[in-house]
């Protein structure tokens, strides 16, 4: 089959010879969790200082921690979460406050140990290079526009991501 | 665990990321590393017990060169010679 036209893929092969294939890391963010948020940005954000490639596609769920208004406030869940903060039975992790309780106890955890805010690793990954990809499909079914988004994501299907995925050594899925 | 310094070693920059944990140290040696030029050597303190394995994981993936590390009872001191990376 020939066409007229070549599609450029994203990681065309690199044009300098000089310059040596980075290594790259694809992972997927499909949990929009306070405490799920933080393991792709942690891993995109270290993947980059080891002079990687990296890129997090955030789909279903995790599309909200690239969600202006609501990445800031990510929960932990107080229900069925036998390893969260707040140790409680689901009858009681029902109860209203339970999930504010649990947050509150997770931030406090994160700030004592001066870890970065949700928001701080976006800035710091960002900074790094990391691509982040935006679901299309999720944004679709969800309800979310590119105006809800913050700056600088590559609103993408998932050929575009895979495209991205298929020249990676390594992918994650969270 | 201790790989002596160069006694002549010449030290470019220090970095101290005492208290901070993984990724921190990680991502900070990076931007330091990023202002210095190749062949300069970064003294880098951390007290992550993880820096232990971490710092030369990274010094390998960026082509730097770890020319040495003392464990000092829960501080870590590195010496990282940057490569030809970023």
């Amino acid at each position: 089959m020939t066409t007229a036209h070549s599609l450029t893929a994203v990681d065309a092969a690199p044009g300098a010879e000089s310059e040596p294939r980075r290594k790259r890391i694809a992972l997927v963010a499909s949990k929009g969790t306070l405490d799920q948020a933080y393991p792709p940005l942690i891993l995109a954000t270290t993947a980059a200082s080891l002079g990687w490639e990296a890129g997090i596609y955030f789909t279903f769920y995790g599309l909200d921690i690239l969600h202006e208004e609501r990445l800031a406030k990510l929960k932990v869940a107080s229900l069925a979460n036998p390893s969260g903060p707040v140790q409680l039975p689901n009858l009681l992790g029902a109860l209203p406050g339970a999930t504010a309780a649990a947050t509150k106890v997770m931030r406090k955890w994160m700030s004592d140990a001066k870890m970065p805010t949700v928001p701080e690793f976006i800035e710091m990954a960002q900074g790094l290079g990391v691509r982040f990809f935006a679901c299309a499909t999720t944004m679709g079914v969800m309800g979310v526009e590119e105006s809800d988004l913050i700056q600088g994501c590559d609103i993408a299907g998932a050929a575009a991501f895979l495209d991205f995925a298929a020249e990676s050594d390594v992918q994650l899925f969270v | 665990m201790t790989q002596p310094a160069p006694t002549d070693l010449k030290v470019a920059d220090t970095l101290d990321c005492s208290g901070l944990l993984c990724p921190l140290p990680v991502y900070k040696t990076a931007l330091a590393l990023g202002t210095l030029s190749p062949g300069d050597v970064l003294e880098l303190i951390c007290t992550d017990p993880g820096s232990l394995e971490d710092i030369p994981a990274m010094a390998r993936q960026r082509g730097d060169t770890l020319v040495g590390l003392e464990d000092r009872k829960g501080t870590q001191i590195f010496w990282i010679e940057k490569g030809r990376s970023t």
